[in-house]
């Protein structure tokens, strides 16, 4: 995979993963053009896209969009399935997501992602195994707090 | 005490979405984050915005830098610094703050710290040297994949006891190795054993490796046959099932790992057949997940050495793709078929009407794949009309890419089959295309490439197809292209030895006489008359048009034919003037005209007018051309649609109309002197208008005489005539077109499924009747018949090709079974296919409202409807059933079709769908 982007229906981008070097120049020109060719598309046209020499492969849910782009000879069809499974994370984790769970706790959603994709590969597939990564991160995050507060206190 | 809330707020991150608990907007609102978030939010303009952000940028920048900032006020620091970067505004002063914290935090300041990290910097970012010498690589921290090569740190990762670092180090590993292959040589032993690790995750972490560096590894196929056996019997642990598939993502892995070691190794390619095949076997549950295997499988059959089983049920996957209803699914249905197109062609033409009908999908993705498939099957016979769809396409494009993606096939295509694309590129661009693109397509002819061998066929390739082109209807070919052919004929016809000039020449006064030939062309066809006329029969013709145009009202014509007449009659002459096949020497001209200022200033003196320049004189001059161009314009448009028609036709079925000569013929004898007379003058020899002249008394009488009947082609086995005829149903018209258009795509892909051939002698005014039988061989989806119709007229005989295409429809028929007869015959029945169709829902109970659909459009018998299920049976023509199981399955009617015959269920599947597609 060579990045991800999740952005609204008014092409407000809420998340940007890249797994290729480029420039900001770059990736903002991308992101704007490819924003715009998204939002363009009608409901029931195919969720993939050959734009210039890439496979973009998008999925809309509610009010987020998210959009892959892959290397021209990947499946396609998995990687829908590597957004829902995504979404599938941050529904579980967020206890059903919403944009704003993305918005305010965007971190996290990166978080989740790391823990999903590494280096643009699909790293641990099974869902309980990602979910149990980020959650005993949390928890270390938790107690290491309440020491941090008792001791300031 | 506020602080203390707030940092019970971070440490609980759920608590800050806004959902609908009291309080919660309140308390995201204090956390900076969410106050940035909320400020943003609540602006109106663009440049508010940016104000905003600046300041907070500034405010920021005064964090990050002061010495009294806490790890914690940085993490937070960090994530808003994150935040204005992501909605387009830099924080670079931030960036060595990020490396710091993912140095120097604790571990959860670290994992903020490196998310900065690598959402700031990319590979090539100064910086990244600087995170070289981080010290302690802790579990999360493995992150960095990018960061610069430490790979003994990471090595000894791998002998971690927790997987999930043990998983991170491989995938480590595997970027390094993207980055410098020759770094991580040494370690490939690392990667077996990571391959033969005992926790799933980190195997398949190793399959992205082995991805790609496989080509060394061929020993390891039969252990990687072995995971994909494993995994597709559901060895592994629930976990990695996906929506009840067993580890997808690990099956997709390794169905393109064998299919690189299969790829030409057959003994390679025969250990896997078996897996391959239960790999099919299995994805049998509707959902994409299921899809995407099947796809990844198809692609890895069709790439190693092929088995001829295993291909057929590859390619009925790909007919069950490309014929969903889901357009993800028929997308990668059309890529499949591309795929695959190459090695079976015939694969496209069981889906050609599909095809077709994707050619005009509302969505360009899909339409700009069936053009791929297109170019894929690009021959010399359909090249016109894959070209034209192409520039049809170019037309509408409006992206970049895609225009330079296309004109890039074309020229290849061009490349491939030059003369035919560029006759293409005259037909559709006709009189549009700028004038210099014959001239360079000329000049290609007559300097050639390299060889001479190569020069030669060009040339008499050239000279037969626009022979063959000139027999044919010439009416509605632009203005260019036919000065090209004119230029070609007299240029290169002495090649083909066979051919007699004096038929060039006939074909060639032909074009003079048309109606709609500009003026500048017929000064062309003069020109290559006179290179061409040699023999007496040639001379007889020319003189005949020299007499013609000796009266005509364009000055350079009477020049033109004056020259002809005398130079068809010096013979030595002409041969100096116009040596044959000359090789191009440079010629030099003199623009200035330097040579003639001796006789222009002598034609002065004697008192001749001075020089005017064209354009003054075309002032002049411009009513009377005028009027004589105007009714070449008027007819061009017209006639371009139906040139699209004639013109795909491909050269093999040109001569069909030649017919057309004998009328020619005739026009000149009733005309005289024709060409002066004909303008403004009602034509009487339109297209149509021609048959119904044919009326000559003596023929009738000839036609009581019905004329005996040729015996049918072998291939139908058919018996004689019989009640069982069809009557021709004309189809309606845009599907009449669609099938033309079908059989001008896919001519020339070794068609097995023409079925018969009908021959029949009809004279004019005379209605004969024939009855054939046609029965089914092998079904397809359309049968298409073909016939040669011959007449006579003023005691010349002609031929005329016709086809015709039947649905296979026509030949189905009820089959009336009892329940317990379909039971028994249902097993014994082999070839099957099944896809989900539309459901009719208007009504009350929609599987009977479908099933009668299907009654009354593909005449099939219901033997019963019990519930959610019904079942269906019908027959072909002769005794060959075929079965449906039809039972509601998720809003779509799930059909399952078995016939003993092959190819049966496929192709009534496909019109099962085609009935049911307008419900």
């Amino acid at each position: 995979m060579q990045f991800m982007l999740l952005f609204s229906r008014q092409g407000k981008l809420r998340l940007q993963k890249w797994y290729v070097p480029l420039s900001d120049k770059e990736k903002k020109k991308i992101t704007r053009e490819l924003v715009q060719t998204v939002l363009a598309r009608k409901p029931k046209m195919c969720s993939f896209l050959e734009w210039r020499d890439l496979k973009v492969v998008y999925k809309r849910y509610a009010s987020l969009y998210f959009c892959c782009a892959v290397e021209v000879q990947d499946n396609e069809l998995i990687t829908l399935e590597i957004i829902h499974r995504y979404v599938e994370l941050l529904d579980k984790y967020f206890g059903s997501v919403c944009e704003l769970d993305i918005i305010f706790n965007f971190e996290k959603a990166y978080f989740i992602l790391d823990e999903f994709l590494l280096g643009g590969e699909a790293q641990e597939t099974s869902k309980k195994n990602v979910l149990k990564a980020i959650e005993q991160a949390d928890l270390l995050q938790e107690s290491h707090k309440k020491t941090k507060d008792v001791v300031s206190i | 005490m506020s602080d203390v809330v707030e940092k019970t707020l971070t440490a609980l991150p759920s608590l800050l979405s806004l959902d609908s608990q009291p309080g919660s907007a309140k308390l995201s609102s204090t956390s900076k984050l969410g106050a940035l978030i909320r400020g943003i939010t609540e602006l109106t303009s663009k440049h508010e915005e940016e104000k905003l952000i600046q300041r907070e940028l500034a405010s920021l920048k005064d964090q990050v830098s002061s010495p009294n900032t806490s790890m914690r006020q940085m993490k937070e620091a960090m994530v808003r610094a994150i935040y204005c970067e992501m909605l387009g505004y830099e924080a670079s002063f931030s960036y060595i703050h990020a490396i710091k914290l993912a140095q120097q935090g604790s571990i959860l300041d670290k994992r903020v710290g490196y998310l900065a990290v690598t959402l700031f910097l990319n590979e090539n970012h100064e910086f990244v040297l600087t995170c070289y010498d981080y010290k302690h690589i802790i579990p999360i921290i493995i992150y960095c994949v990018y960061d610069t090569c430490n790979t003994p740190l990471v090595e000894e990762k791998l002998n971690h006891p927790k997987e999930i670092i043990r998983r991170k180090a491989v995938l480590a590993l595997y970027k390094f190795y993207l980055i410098a292959p020759n770094q991580v040589q040494h370690i490939h032993n690392r990667f077996r054993k990571a391959l033969c690790d005992k926790d799933p995750g980190v195997m398949f972490a190793s399959l992205h490796i082995y991805l790609q560096m496989i080509k060394g590894y061929k020993d390891l196929t039969a252990s990687f046959v072995t995971i994909l056996k494993q995994v597709v019997s559901g060895k592994l642990p629930m976990d990695f099932n996906y929506h009840s598939v067993p580890a997808p993502w690990l099956q997709i892995q390794l169905l393109r790992i064998l299919s690189i070691l299969g790829k030409n190794d057959q003994s390679t390619s025969e250990i896997m057949y078996d897996v391959l095949d239960e790999s099919l076997k299995r994805a049998e549950i509707n959902h994409n997940i299921t899809y995407a295997i099947l796809y990844e499988c198809v692609k890895c059959i069709y790439t190693i050495y092929p088995k001829t089983d295993l291909l057929e049920k590859a390619a009925k996957c790909i007919g069950n793709f490309v014929l969903s209803s889901k357009i993800n699914l028929k997308y990668l249905g059309l890529k499949a078929l591309t795929y695959v197109v190459q090695q079976d062609p015939k694969l496209a033409l069981q889906h050609q009407m599909t095809i077709i009908e994707c050619l005009d999908h509302p969505d360009v993705i899909i339409k700009r794949e069936t053009l791929e498939l297109l170019f894929r099957i690009t021959n010399a016979q359909n090249i016109t009309v894959i070209v034209e769809k192409m520039l049809e396409f170019l037309h509408q494009s409006k992206d970049d890419h895609t225009t330079i993606d296309l004109v890039g096939k074309v020229a290849e295509i061009a490349e491939k089959y030059p003369l035919q694309t560029m006759n293409t590129v005259f037909s559709l661009g006709g009189d549009m295309i700028q004038p210099d693109i014959p001239n360079s397509f000329l000049k290609l002819l007559s300097e050639g490439f390299e060889s001479e061998e190569e020069n030669k066929k060009l040339r008499l390739f050239a000279v037969d197809s626009y022979i063959l082109l000139l027999e044919g209807e010439t009416r509605n070919l632009p203005q260019r292209f036919l000065q090209v052919i004119s230029w070609v004929l007299g240029e290169y016809s002495h090649l083909r030895n066979d051919l007699d000039p004096a038929r060039v020449m006939t074909l060639l006064t032909k074009l003079l006489e048309m109606r709609q030939t500009s003026s500048e062309t017929k000064t062309w066809v003069l020109m290559a008359m006179t290179k061409l006329c040699s023999g007496e029969a040639s001379v007889s013709i020319a003189r005949s048009v020299c007499e013609d145009l000796s009266s005509s009202m364009d000055t350079v014509q009477r020049q033109r034919a004056h020259e002809l007449l005398l130079l068809s009659q010096d013979r030595a002459l002409r041969s100096q003037l116009l040596p044959l096949c000359s090789d191009p020497e440079p010629l030099e001209v003199d623009s200035s005209l330097s040579f003639l200022d001796a006789f222009v200033s002598e034609a002065l003196a004697a008192g001749a007018a001075p020089y005017k320049p064209p354009h003054q004189r075309q002032e002049e001059l411009a009513q009377q051309k005028a009027l004589s161009l105007e009714p070449y314009e008027l007819s061009l448009p017209i006639n371009m649609s139906s040139s699209c028609v004639t013109g795909r036709q491909s050269p093999t079925l040109m001569s069909v109309s030649s017919g057309l000569s004998g009328d020619s013929a005739e026009l000149s004898h009733k005309g005289g002197s024709t060409t002066l007379k004909l303008e403004g003058v009602k034509r009487v020899w339109g297209r149509e208008g021609y048959l119904s002249k044919k009326e000559p008394v003596e023929e009738v009488a000839q036609a009581e005489i019905p004329s005996p009947l040729s015996s049918p082609n072998q291939h139908t086995g058919a018996s004689g005539t019989s009640s069982n005829t069809h009557p021709p149903i004309p189809t309606p018209e845009p599907e009449q077109e669609k099938q033309q258009l079908a059989s001008s795509l896919f001519v020339g892909l070794g068609s097995q499924s023409s079925l018969c051939l009908v021959r029949a002698d009809i004279y004019a005014l005379h209605v004969a009747v024939f009855q054939y039988s046609l029965s089914v061989i092998r079904p397809v989806v359309h049968f298409e018949v073909m016939g040669m119709l011959s007449y006579q007229s003023s005691h010349k005989s002609h031929e005329v090709e016709f086809t015709y295409k039947l649905p296979l429809t026509n030949f189905i028929r009820p089959f009336t079974v009892s329940t317990e007869q379909y039971g028994a015959m249902w097993l014994a029945f082999s070839n099957d296919t099944k896809q989900n169709l539309n459901l009719v829902t208007d009504g009350q109970d929609s599987l009977t409202d479908t099933l009668n659909v299907l009654k009354g459009k593909l005449n099939l018998h219901i033997v019963e409807i019990i519930g959610m299920e019904g079942i269906v049976a019908c027959r072909l023509a002769q005794d060959q059933p075929c079965l449906l199981h039809c039972h509601i399955h998720a809003g779509t009617l799930a059909v399952w079709l078995r016939s003993p015959v092959p190819d049966l269920p496929d192709s009534l599947l496909y019109h099962c769908q085609r009935a049911l597609e307008g419900t």
